[in-house]
């Protein structure tokens, strides 16, 4: 049987298209209370004092905390350990002395009810004395609490000889560009609901994406053991990198549940979530480029700023990493040098998002790269063409480390998808419709930008296959879901390899007390590393299988085959036992007559050095409309290689919706601040996400031309590259459209800005090449 | 405070007993046990609470219970058939029209109310009809082929 590569159902639907799912907000348990925070209204200042009074004497409301309250739990740490100079910034769970950014958790309420927490919670008069604002992530650092800078660290990646190469250089290219801020926003709200159970363990529902880190990182905090914490994944409302981060609120209702002996709720509105949830993105890079006179560019040099917000979170400089990592993309850039500079300012404290710090810099680097195609007189394709890595020259190593791994390019082939895509695109007659009709009036363009993702970060996962005397499967793993197909796709693999209908088999994930070990859902990983694990533990289970049937066949194991669920003499398939019969001879007695372990189940372990990495190119076709300032996408094609796709329709279902992501990073999302530091989107009719009628149908190039060679399958990740170049490839396209080159420097690309450009207003601070 | 009303669920009664102030959403949930009605903004964009009142899809975040006395409201819950789902449910599984599946109840209520009353719509009426609820996890594209297909089998 062969599941690998069907475009199978999901697994996971049914209960979801009937309204059965099982939410962190659709969970109750008996006597629960309901948590509601106090946030700050005010982006900076010193706190005088927090008026709890009234709140305390509303009839339902069984407690108020302030910061004094919590005042000896620590901050929240980073999961990377040992970045010791970033603990100043770290975030308390209740704001002790200071706030810095308006919807910082400053008091927090518990109630019998919802609605009687929200009233006690606005009963609480919290008076805050002004300090002075940071705003602006490219000023001049000030200080954070008169002892730290608001520059919490400068980054930096450098190899090969930069100085040199600018020194010799025929031309030198710059451009100035900036990604707005903007995140992942999933459609549930965060949520969580601890208790104490009758064992005494704590346990918290509604975790997601990492709970066994979680699971640690609460134990720590609360200083009880880390067995007497239990974090349990129920359905998982969108993730996109910012669900399941450890938040104040987990802590805090952890926290009460241990002190008020009751179940403790909360559910995040989105009104909070918007101010509350990690922000993403919102760099600003100078980038240049040293080119020689043959066109190639020997060397990058690079200067960045990321707005981190008020306080360093759980992933402390990740995106400021992976940025620097992933700037070079698909190019041989001989020399690079890039510096990040990571600076605290009063808004919502930023982390990932979807193909983070990689989003923003192929933004840079295309931009990049279509500027020094314009200085050179020739099309943008020629000049990718000319840098790009040559085939032959993988595996390729680039001297700089990402996520604690060496950059090695495992596989690709980027003049090959080029030309896929422009062949699919029919590119030189599309150029000419294009051209004819921007001589008939039209502001029309074409443009394309590559990326290269990067996936399946080690260092391990596992995975535990059980079957039982009925012949069904049980595949459990430390991984988790964000609701991007997991239990399909791993149910898939596992069938594969026993030749087993997918939808015989149950995988059970994000449940710490079923399996020790865990890493989690990001990084595109689960499909690469639990995907490994359990076609590994397929091989044991097989191997096992056989030693019973050998026994009980009196067959040599090599003559025995595993066919759809079954272990058949080869040459006499009538002589055959099935999984579920191979399992009832592994009862502990029998089993241990012929020597085995009893049950029939195999658990593997898949480690790894090193990521996966996909690649592709986005072409964005557009029209613009001149007096409007708006923009709309007709044509917009995404040429992706994963390597091999375990499920191509699941595959393609990641790509589009990664797409209209990235759609919302380049036309429509953006947290936007007043002066003073309030935030203006506050609510979806300031935070605009694309709508069925914003979007454009995705033409999806689904691409298995270079496999991994780091795993059996032969996978890479699927699941950030249809946001990734999104942003560069509009931009280019809103360019080509307007016959102005560099006319786009910032995202998102609203109507207020392109006007601008479009009648030569734009305020100077932008303006497109820096000296 | 709290004020009898009764609801009519899925052609079931439910006799709740709640403030005047409890939206209809959270009535649903709280009080009559029918978790698959979401809330994913609670101020009337998203649409990741739509239910039928009487037939048209409405945000039950805006609807207080109070106001629905005596109607009929129509939730996730009662579109399948026991175990036959409702062609609309099946054409979403079949398109691979949700990921995570947190607006999935949300756009079937809208997606099934609006063909019930316009049996006809055509592809530019399909997608603005679409575009009044938030996904963000498909792109839409899945789901606008779901509801072509649920479609042509209402019909």
């Amino acid at each position: 049987m062969t599941l690998i590569g069907q475009s199978v159902r999901r697994l996971e639907d049914r209960p979801l298209l009937t309204g059965e799912g099982r939410y962190a907000g659709d969970i109750n348990l008996p006597g629960q209370l309901h948590m509601r925070l106090v946030r700050s209204p005010v982006a900076h200042g010193r706190i005088l004092d927090v008026d709890i009074l009234e709140a305390v004497d509303l009839e339902g409301v069984v407690a108020v905390w302030t910061g004094a309250d919590v005042s000896a739990i620590p901050p929240i740490d980073f999961r990377q350990e040992g970045l010791t100079d970033l603990y100043p910034y770290r975030q308390p769970i209740l704001a002790q002395d200071v706030v810095r950014y308006v919807g910082e958790p400053v008091a927090v309420v518990f109630a019998n009810d919802p609605y009687t927490a929200e009233d006690a919670a606005e009963a609480v008069f919290v008076d805050v004395d002004d300090l002075p604002l940071t705003l602006d992530a490219t000023a001049a650092p000030g200080s954070f609490d008169g002892t730290h800078s608001t520059e919490a660290a400068v980054v930096r990646t450098t190899y090969g000889s930069v100085d040199e190469s600018f020194t010799a250089a025929d031309k030198i290219v710059s451009v100035e560009v900036t990604v707005g801020r903007h995140t992942g926003v999933p459609m549930e709200t965060r949520g969580a609901l601890a208790t104490v159970e009758p064992s005494g363990s704590l346990v918290m529902y509604g975790a997601a994406k990492v709970p066994h880190y979680n699971r640690k990182a609460i134990a720590a905090m609360l200083g009880i053991d880390t067995d007497k914490v239990i974090l349990r994944e129920g359905h998982v409302g969108g993730g996109f990198g910012v669900r399941g981060e450890l938040y104040p609120e987990d802590v805090l209702v952890c926290l009460a549940a241990l002190r008020l002996r009751r179940s403790v709720k909360w559910i995040e509105d989105r009104k909070e979530h918007l101010v509350a949830t990690n922000h993403s993105r919102d760099q600003h890079h100078r980038i240049s480029a040293a080119v020689d006179p043959d066109g190639f560019i020997t060397a990058i040099r690079d200067e960045f700023w990321v707005d981190q917000g008020a306080y360093i979170r759980t992933h402390a400089a990740t995106v400021p990493n992976l940025t620097m990592a992933m700037l070079p993309g698909p190019y041989l850039f001989p020399s690079y040098e890039t510096t990040g500079h990571i600076r605290l300012t009063n808004k919502t404290p930023a982390g990932t998002y979807r193909a983070p710090g990689r989003y923003e810099a192929t933004f840079a680097r295309e931009r990049l790269l279509d500027a020094v195609a314009h200085e050179l007189g020739e099309s943008p394709i020629e000049t990718r063409r000319r840098n790009f890595i040559p085939k032959d020259q993988m595996p390729f190593s680039r001297p700089i480390r990402a996520l604690g791994t060496v950059i090695e390019y495992d596989s690709g082939d980027y003049a090959g998808i080029l030309d896929r895509l422009l062949e699919h695109v029919d590119h030189d007659a599309l150029a000419a419709e294009l051209a004819h009709r921007r001589r008939g009036g039209e502001a029309v363009g074409l443009g394309i930008a590559f990326f290269v993702e990067k996936s399946g970060l080690g260092p391990y996962e596992g995975a535990r296959i059980q079957v039982d005397t009925e012949g069904a499967v049980r595949v459990v793993t430390g991984a988790a879901s964000v609701g991007q197909g997991v239990e399909t796709t791993i149910a898939q693999i596992c069938g594969d390899g026993l030749g087993i209908p997918h939808d015989r088999i149950a995988v059970v994930h994000g449940q710490t007390d079923a399996i020790d070990h865990g890493l989690g859902a990001f990084a595109s990983r689960v499909t690469v590393m639990t995907g490994t694990a359990t076609y590994l533990a397929t091989q044991e289970l097989e191997k096992k299988a056989k030693a019973v049937a050998t026994h009980v066949l009196e067959v040599a194991p090599e003559d025995l085959r595993l066919v759809e669920g079954r272990v058949e003499v080869a040459g006499a398939p009538d002589r055959a036992l099935t999984l579920g019969e191979i399992a009832a001879r592994l009862e502990p007695l029998s089993a241990s007559g012929m020597g085995l372990e009893p049950e029939l189940a195999a658990e593997s372990w898949f480690t790894t050095d090193h990521m996966t990495y996909p690649y592709g190119v986005h072409a964005a076709v557009v029209s613009v409309d001149k007096e409007t300032g708006g923009v709309v996408i007709e044509r917009f094609v995404v040429a992706y290689d994963v390597g091999r796709a375990v499920n191509p329709m699941l595959v393609e279902g990641q790509i589009v919706g990664g797409a209209a992501q990235g759609l919302g990073g380049a036309l429509l999302e953006e947290f936007v601040y007043s002066q003073d530091g309030q935030p203006l989107a506050t609510s979806f009719m300031d935070y605009l996400l694309p709508t069925a009628t914003e979007m454009v149908a995705i033409d999806v190039l689904l691409l298995e031309d270079a496999p991994s060679p780091l795993n059996p399958l032969g996978v890479k990740g699927a699941g950030e590259g249809g946001t990734t170049a999104f942003g560069a490839a509009i931009a280019a396209a809103v360019d080509d459209a307007l016959q102005k080159p560099r006319a786009i420097f910032r995202l998102p690309i609203t109507p207020e800005r392109l006007r601008q450009i479009i009648h030569g207003d734009y305020p100077e601070e932008g303006a497109a090449p820096c000296k | 405070m709290k004020t009898p009303v009764k609801l009519r669920v899925n052609g079931q009664a439910h006799e709740i007993f709640v403030e005047p102030r409890k939206t209809l959403a959270d009535a649903l949930r709280d009080d009559c046990g029918l978790t698959g009605t979401h809330l994913g903004c609670e101020h009337g964009v998203c649409g990741a609470c739509t239910v039928l009142l009487d037939g048209d899809p409405v945000r039950a975040c805006l609807m207080f219970a109070i106001q629905c006395q005596d109607m009929e409201i129509r939730t996730v819950e009662g579109l399948a058939d026991g175990e036959e789902l409702h062609p609309m449910q099946r054409a979403f599984w079949e398109k691979h029209g949700l990921q995570c599946g947190f607006c999935t109840p949300g756009f079937l209520m809208l997606a099934v109310g609006a063909l019930e009353r316009k049996p006809d719509m055509d592809e530019e009426e399909l997608k603005e009809m679409l575009s009044s609820n938030l996904c963000r996890c498909t792109g839409y594209q899945n789901i606008l082929a779901a509801v072509r297909a649920a479609q042509a089998e209402m019909q």
